[in-house]
């Protein structure tokens, strides 16, 4: 889901998915998205020839992107996202 | 195409993520070369969504994480493959977990997998897949010392011939 960060921490093999947090393989219930997003990562796992190896799913989110961000998003903040969110608000 | 990683992450959290480089020490490329085929090697899976089994696992602490919101709970969980997703249940505090807890799938396929060894693609499926929480203090420190090299053990026990490792 963030594979930029991945390649910037050094994992040595990474699969790109454009899909929303909580969501790794796929749509729940879409079981041939999730099929597929694990064979591309177990095929970048067995075939890939060098550290930093990275392969992006080319799926896009069937979900509207404003209707996806939200829901992804927990109902209560968390715990460290309120405690950013008061930081930033005594410094405002 | 090229997968936008922040896509799903708010702008305001962005600077947070992006160009924090490798953590100090860690500068070096980590390999380790996957010598066997795919269709003779035994593939377990790891998430980071804080599964556990409901009626006999305890959940990750989340208390402590309310209470000290920059710590992380480092244990683990074994997961059988086999848990009829009914069992399972999500600890997880910067997530809607609805669609986790519908379908598990999303985040431990563990069916998907298993279906990809009747098929012959994949050789078999570990036993026991594992469930740990993503959101961990920065430092690493309970997962260098304790949480790591246990995993370690455990997939060894498993004959685990490779790991795909799915964040949350």
């Amino acid at each position: 889901m963030m594979p930029s960060v991945a390649e910037e921490r050094r994992a040595p093999r990474i699969v790109g998915v454009e899909f929303p947090f909580g969501h790794a393989f796929g749509m729940p219930g879409d079981k041939r998205m999730q099929s597929q997003t694990l064979l591309l990562a177990l095929r970048v796992l067995a075939g890939a020839a060098a550290p930093g190896t990275r392969v992006d799913l080319d799926v896009e989110w069937p979900v509207p992107l404003r209707e996806a961000y939200r829901a992804w998003q927990p109902k209560v903040a968390s715990p460290i996202v309120r405690q950013f969110l008061e930081a930033r608000r005594s410094t405002a | 195409m090229n997968v936008d990683s922040f896509r799903f992450l708010p702008r305001t959290f962005r600077p947070l993520y992006e160009g924090r480089g490798p953590f100090p020490g860690e500068e070096d490329a980590v390999w380790a070369p996957f010598e066997k085929r795919l269709a003779e090697s035994r593939i377990a899976l790891l998430t980071s969504a804080g599964v556990y089994l409901k009626a006999t696992q305890e959940s990750f602490d989340l208390a402590r994480e309310q209470t000290h919101p920059e710590w992380g709970d480092p244990t683990w969980r074994r997961i059988p493959a086999a848990s009829n997703p009914s069992n399972l249940a999500v600890a997880h505090l910067h997530i809607n977990d609805e669609d986790l807890l519908a379908d598990p799938e999303v985040a431990l396929p563990a069916k998907a997998l298993a279906q990809l060894v009747t098929d012959g693609v994949v050789g078999g499926a570990s036993p026991e897949h594992i469930s740990v929480m993503g959101y961990q203090e920065r430092s690493l420190e309970g997962w260098r010392q304790r949480t790591l090299p246990e995993l370690i053990v455990q997939l060894r026990d498993q004959n685990a011939d490779g790991l795909i490792l799915a964040p949350a």
